[in-house]
Parts: structure tokens; sequence; C-alpha cells
């Protein structure tokens, strides 16, 4: 391929600067994405990235891909639609955890068993930011927060269990401060062929003064480096359920068994209906 | 002659209620009568108590009747709880081995298991004797016979035929009693469900997503049913907020997509009717009414959503709502809406309710052609800048959908946005864009109220009382019309079709050249009565209610009518169907 026709970074630089706080999280998702897109030569008219609300939801408006920022809660319905009408665009869904996995839990659950081919990156804060400071679904117990004044007394959604329990083929945890493997991880998901969640540690710098850049650097290790068999089902169960001074990240679940599908609605402009003799076939089962 | 006739077929639910009064209302639709088939039902798979309603007659039938020529009781309970609707003259088709007749009714009781091998065929039985009533030749319904079983062994389409052939011998004493003309034609027969899906299949859909609701999901069977042969993505997902939102993305991607429901459902969907209308996604949504509120009385019919559907979305932006009366005008409305919904891309609402999708009713004929597929604005694939928001005088802006190269890559957002498609929600609020966009968005409802389809005058345009009513209600206000020019009342009709925005000079016009009006609606609150009211100043006072959950029938709709036609009432009426209470009516 002529150098001038690959694709690079600067392709999906966006009109719009990220407006997340200084040193976010967010930032290094955003880059890793990018880098993954760039990694696998996907050009930005054939990707559509699909958010619902959050700081983290905006990112569809920080890079230059086709995208669609939907209600809170709202983006895995939307991006499905997306793809099952045109299965040859890349869609990755984006968002964070209030959004996937409190008032969007229900839809992240059918994704799984429905294993429609879609890449779903969690920017896991374990805190809502852009409502200043709440309680979240992955918040830790005791985590005080300005509506758990006296710490949250409610256990946690594990996210990684849950996606293996719930169905899905591919699932990975990656982490804001490891640039690297996260943009490996994200590439893989990407050519996953069914649903492939990527939850990543993203950590607020504003309002989660707990689970910080430090707290994770100093806690997690690569599930690769141990031998883990991403195709043991109790053994990625196990290390879902790792938690403390040692916290995995990697891919811990794949599987090629993903639920078949039909073909998809061609996403054609129809200028006409029905062709004549389908109509005449359709109307004779009402005569 | 008989030149109308009402049939009900009771039983339990599993008694084969509805196959036996679709076979029926065929039979007759082929040998060129008119039909009109409404199914009542209950929340329950097995037992209870479940009836069809049918109407036979030689011109159009427009609405099932209150008392009947001919019942089919399936079962005992089924004569107990209809005997006190029978018409004079009235004959029970019965099985002698289960269930007698009390003594005032007049019956053929047909020994069914000495007929047919199994209880089952009952229904077989008995529509072969309705046959002889009908002094029909067997030949018809042995066809259909045939054609229904096709898929079935020859022996049990051999013993389905003899069945209908010990019905029709053993109706000899009988034959005739209830002869019918057989008109040299034939007539389709179709339920507003049905027309809906075949609308949007020739309208060119190809997402269709729905979760399974009572009175929509007639149109999702057909949808399943059909899928692969139309090429259509059918998708039934987790709940109806699902259900929508990737209607959103699919039509996003380029794909024309519809979604349908109930009210509950419909409540689901409201956060992305706006959605829809936010990013300029073009969506139909297909709200059948039932009788709520909450759950409401799932099964029966009722118009209590207009507010609801009128409401749907938090803020200001443009949609639009139309609301079939017929049949025949569900299946053109579907493909009015998707067009409507492209070319000023905004959600389109169609509003129907229980008694409208889920009759059966008989057709002339369908124009395929009649609508054009219209797939709005798309932009020139050949120009070197584009704006998806651009600002034009009719506030739309051609389209680009993923895909499509540079420079068409744009974001979608449910923010406000500039015209490229640029937040301009977060860091820097822009009052200036910000009522731009509005404009711009709400710009297009000028163009939509030009483009909404014609309310319909039944009758002539002058009348001493004009009826007002929606949906459905076109049904009972036909026969009002057609009864009062029998009796010699001077009765017409406005059926408004144009629901949201309204028709409002016409409307206006037409109301306050009227000498006396009525509102007939299945509502407690005259609901299109405000609506009106909002819209022209009209203040329809006179209003005909009802919210039993049963539609409205000639019989006791017109005593009403016609003491409003002579001044002897005026103000808010309100009808009741006492079906099933036969113990209270016999206190009485």
């Amino acid at each position: 391929m002529p150098i001038e026709e690959m694709i690079k970074d600067i392709h999906f630089k966006s009109e719009t600067r990220p407006d997340w706080c200084p040193s976010c999280g967010d930032f290094g998702v955003l880059s890793a994405l990018i880098k993954a897109l760039v990694q696998l030569q996907i050009p930005p008219h054939e990707a559509v990235t699909v958010s619902g609300i959050g700081c983290s939801s905006n990112l569809p408006g920080f890079i230059h891909t086709y995208g669609f920022h939907s209600l809170h809660g709202r983006s895995l319905p939307v991006a499905t639609g997306i793809k099952l009408a045109n299965p040859k665009l890349t869609v990755v869904a984006t968002g964070g955890d209030g959004d996937g996995y409190g008032i969007g839990i229900g839809h992240l659950i059918h994704a799984l068993r429905r294993g429609v081919k879609l890449t779903y990156i969690v920017m896991n804060n374990q805190i809502y930011g852009l409502t200043t400071g709440q309680v979240s679904p992955t918040s830790d117990l005791g985590h005080v927060t300005k509506t758990t004044p006296e710490g949250s007394d409610v256990f946690p959604v594990n996210p990684i269990r849950l996606a293996i329990a719930g169905g899905a083929s591919f699932v990975a945890r990656g982490f804001s401060g490891d640039p690297k493997g996260l943009v490996d991880l994200i590439a893989q998901a990407i050519k996953h062929p069914g649903f492939a969640l990527v939850d990543v540690f993203s950590p607020c710098v504003t309002f989660n003064k707990v689970n910080t850049f430090d707290f994770f650097r100093s806690r997690v290790y690569r599930l690769e480096e141990t031998g883990h068999l991403t195709g043991d089902f109790a053994q990625a169960m196990a290390r879902a359920g790792e938690w403390g001074d040692k916290i995995p990240v990697g891919l811990f679940w794949k599987t090629d068994v993903i639920a078949p599908r039909r073909p998809l609605a061609p996403a054609q402009d129809p200028a006409q209906g029905l062709d004549a003799s389908l109509w005449q076939n359709l109307i004779k089962e009402f005569q | 002659m008989k030149q109308l006739l009402d049939i009900w077929i009771a039983g339990a639910a599993g008694d084969g209620v509805q196959s036996t009064a679709d076979i029926l209302c065929r039979v007759a639709a082929r040998c060129g009568l008119h039909a009109f088939v409404y199914n009542s039902y209950q929340s329950a798979i097995r037992g209870g108590f479940v009836y069809a309603q049918v109407r036979l007659s030689i011109g159009k039938a427009w609405l099932p009747g209150s008392h009947w020529d001919i019942l089919l009781a399936l079962n005992a309970d089924a004569v107990a709880r209809h005997r006190a609707w029978a018409k004079q003259d009235a004959v029970v088709l019965f099985n002698s081995d289960r269930a007698h007749l009390p003594g005032h009714l007049k019956g053929l009781g047909m020994p069914i298991s000495e007929l047919v091998p199994d209880s089952l065929m009952q229904n077989v039985v008995f529509l072969g004797s309705l046959m002889r009533l009908f002094d029909f030749p067997p030949d018809p319904l042995e066809r259909l016979i045939r054609e229904t079983f096709s898929h079935k062994s020859d022996k049990i389409r051999s013993g389905n035929i003899a069945a209908a052939k010990s019905g029709f011998e053993g109706a000899q004493g009988i034959a005739g009693r209830f002869a019918l003309p057989k008109p040299d034609k034939s007539h389709m027969i179709m339920t507003g469900n049905q027309a809906f899906a075949l609308g949007a299949a020739q309208g060119g859909v190809r997402f269709y997503a729905a979760y399974p609701m009572t009175p929509a999901t007639g149109i999702l069977h057909w949808m399943s049913e059909h899928a692969g042969k139309l090429g259509i993505c059918v998708m039934q997902p987790e709940d109806e907020i699902s259900v929508i939102n990737m209607a959103i993305g699919a039509s996003f991607a380029g794909a024309r997509a519809m979604v349908a429901t109930s009210g509950g459902g419909f409540a689901l969907m409201t956060e992305a009717i706006g959605l829809a209308a936010m990013t300029e996604t073009p969506l139909v949504a297909v709200n059948v009414q039932r009788a709520g509120p909450s759950t409401g009385v799932p099964t029966k019919t009722e118009q209590g959503d207009l507010w609801q559907v009128l409401g749907a979305g938090q803020g200001d932006f443009p949609k639009a709502v139309i609301a079939p009366v017929s049949v025949e005008d569900a299946f053109y409305m579907t493909q009015h809406a998707l067009n409507l919904a492209d070319r000023h891309q905004i959600p389109v609402i169609l509003i129907s309710d229980l008694l409208l999708s889920e009759h059966t009713e008989t057709l002339a004929s369908l124009d395929p052609e009649k609508v054009t597929i219209d797939r709005g604005l798309w932009a020139d694939p050949n120009v070197k800048e584009f704006r998806r928001y651009f600002d034009t005088p009719s506030g739309v802006s051609p389209r680009a959908k993923p895909g499509m190269p540079e420079p068409f890559v744009f974001t979608a957002s449910s923010d406000e946005h500039d015209e490229k498609g640029l937040l301009i929600s977060d860091v820097a609020t822009n009052p200036i864009i910000r009522q731009r966009m509005m404009r711009k968005r709400m710009g297009k409802m000028e163009a939509v109220a030009r483009e909404m389809p014609p309310d319909e005058v039944i009758g002539e345009p002058r009348a001493e009382l004009t009826l007002v009513g929606w949906g459905s209600i076109y049904g009972v206000m036909n026969a009002l019309v057609e009864r009062g020019r029998r009796e010699g009342c001077s009765i017409n009709a406005l059926a408004i079709r144009s629901v949201w925005p309204m028709n409002q000079e016409n409307v206006r016009r037409f109301l306050s050249e009227a000498k006396k009006t009525v509102l007939i609606e299945n509502s407690y609150s005259g609901q299109m009565g405000r609506l009106i009211r909002q819209e022209t100043g009209f203040d329809l006072t006179n209003q005909c209610l009802k919210f039993d959950g049963e539609p409205f029938y000639e019989e006791s709709a017109w005593p009403v009518i016609e003491r409003y036609y002579k001044g002897e009432i005026q103000g808010r009426q309100e009808i009741l169907t006492p079906y099933g209470i036969v113990e209270d009516l016999d206190a009485h």
C-alpha cells in the first residue's frame, strides 16, 4: 500500500478537542482506540463510534469517525441497529460504568447473548463524573461519595464475571495507564467475530480519590504473563473475582461459540417496493 | 333472502374460535359477501371465554353486530353467556353431547361423537352446517379446508372434509333458513395489523423491531413470518427501549425502519422519539391503543392514548401523528408515514386501536403502486464540503450515512449541536446556534402540515348532524350515516386522519359550518374533542363516549345519535355494552 493511502492517527483527529478534565483516564482510551483503528487500517468512514451519556460518552465527538451520541444507557441498542443494517461497518460502542452497568445493564445482558459483532469499551471510573460525583454501580463497598456520605452499602457490579456468565465470547479488562496493553486488547476485540467487552480502568481524577492511577498502577498485573487460559471458564471466573492488592488486566475469556445469525438487513435505499411477483404471492394469503 | 347476518362463534380459549371465524370469513369473502370479524378474548391461553363476532353482508360490513342470528356454541358456557343477545328467530348450533338448549332458544344439536372421530373437529362440522343454512354449495368450504390443511396428512385433510360434509348433511332440516345471496365477485380479507405490516413491506422497510404487546403483536408475527422472503431484518429485543433505539440505529445507517407497540411500550419509547427528532433520523412508530391506564384491559379496545402520543418526548420537536381509519387506510398510511419520515427526517407516529388493528374486514383490492417510495434528500456524493445539519429554508438537510467517504463523516448527537453536528451543549453553550437549530428543526412542521393526509367526510358535505371521530370510529360513523339515510335523517361525519399537525383550517371551516356536532370516541375524556378545541377553537360539546372496552355497536349507538339529532339530548352521553353478565340481566 502506498504510504500516502495508509490510515494514520491524524485521520481520526476530530475538530473538537476533548473537554475531559486534564489527565482524565479517558484520554488514554481515546488514543488507544485510535491506535487500534490505525493498526487495523480501518478508515474513519467505515467506523462508527456509538455512545450513551456521561463524560466518557462524549468520545464520539472527539474522534473523526461516524458517530452516534445517543441517550443515557442506550448505546448498545443503537450500535446493534447500525451493525445489523450495515454489517460492513466497524461499530464500537463506548461509555461509562453508569451508562453501561447502571441504566443500560439490561441492554448489556442481551447484547452479550445476542452476540452481534460489536466492540463495547466501558470507561470504568467507579463514579458518576458528569453529575459531579455520585456512587456508581461499580463503586466499592464503603466508597464515600456525595450520595453515600457513610459509604456505599451495596456490592459493586462485577462486569467481567457478569459478561462471562452472560454468554459473552470475548471479555477483557484494560487500564488507561497501560496504553500499549489497551491498544492490543481493543484491536483484538475489534477483530473478534462476536460481541466483545473491554472494561477499562479509566480513573476519574476529579471525583474518585480512591481508585486513582496510582491505585491501579500498584495493583494491576497482566493475565497473559501468568499463563492464564482464556478458554477455561472456571479459571476466567476465578480471575475475574480477584480484587484487592492484586488486580488482573488482559483477556479473561474468549470462545468461538457465538450465537448464529441469519443474513442481515441490506442497508439499501429501495427505490421501489416489492417486486410484482412477490406482491402477487403475498396477496394470495389474503384471498 | 338475508342481506345481513351476525354469526357468533363462542367457546373457551383453545377451542379454535379465531380459526373457525377466519375460515367462515374467508369462504364468505370468496363468495362475494362482505365480512367483519371482531375477536373478543382475554389474557388467557386456555379456558376463559372467547368469542368472535362475524358479520356477513351484501354491502360493506362496517362493524360487528351486538346481537346474533346464529350462535356456534363450542361449549355449554357459550349458550349461557350469549343467550341474552339472540335476535328473533335466532338459531344455536351446538354439540348435543355436551350441551342442551334452554327452552326459549331454537337450535340444531349435532351429535359430534357420532359424526367425527375427534371432538376437535366439531368446528368443521358446524362450518359445514352453516353452509347449508346459508344455502351455499359445499365446494368453497371444501376447497378452503384443502388449502388450510395442505401441509397436514391426507388423513387429516380427508377427515376434515368428511366432517364438513356431515355437518352439511346434518343441517338438512333447516337448510336455507338463513339463505344469503352469492354475488359474482370475491373480496380479500385482512386485519389492520396485517395491513400495517404489508404497508411497511411495500414501503421498503428493511428493519422492523418490536417487543410482543397486545394488540400490536400481529404486526410482529406477520413480519417475522415473512422476514426471510422479504429481506427484512426483524428483531425482538429485550424491551421497547431497545426496540426503538435499535430502529434509530438502523435508520441512521440507512435502512428504512419501523417499530410498533401499544401504550405501555410506547411509554418506554418516549425518550427516543425525541432522539429521532434531535438527530433528524427518520422513524415510524405505531401505537396500537388498548384500554388503559397501566396494564388496563389488555385485550380490549380504547382510544385513550391520544394525549400520550401528542406529548411523547421531553422538549419541543417536530413530529407527525397520523390515524388510519380502516384496514385499507392502514396499508396506504403506513407508506405515507414512511415517506413523510424520510422527507422531513422526523419521527412519525401511526396511532391505531385494538378494534382497527385486530378486526378482519373485506377489501376489494390494494394498489401497490398508489404510493411511491420517497427516501427524501440525500447528499450529492460529489460535494467537497458537507454539513449534516446544514440550515436550509425547509429545515431539511441532505443526509449521509456511515460508509460514505469524506467529506461526509459526521456524528449525530442527542445533545444540541451546530450545523456540522458538533456539540454546543458542553464547554460553551451558544444561544445563537441553539436558537437557530431549534428554528431549523421546528421549521419543518410547515411543510409537514402541507403533506399530511386529508381528513375524510362521510356522506353529504352538509347535514343536520355531523359526527366527528377518528381511528376505528370510522366504521361506526359510516354505519350511522347509512342508518340515517335509511331513517330519513340527514347525518354526515368527519373522520380525522391528520392528528398532528391537524388540518386546522379545513377542520375549523367544516365544523363551523356544521349545524350540530357529536364527537364519538372510545374514551372517557373525549380526547380528540379537546385537541380540536385547542387547534381550531371549535368546541365539540356533544360527546358520545364509550370506555367499557367494547367497540361501538350500531344497535346501541343509533338511539343515542337519533336523540341528539332530534335535539332531545345534548352534552355528554355514555354507552355501555353489558356483555357477559347474564345473571344481572336475569335479575332485572
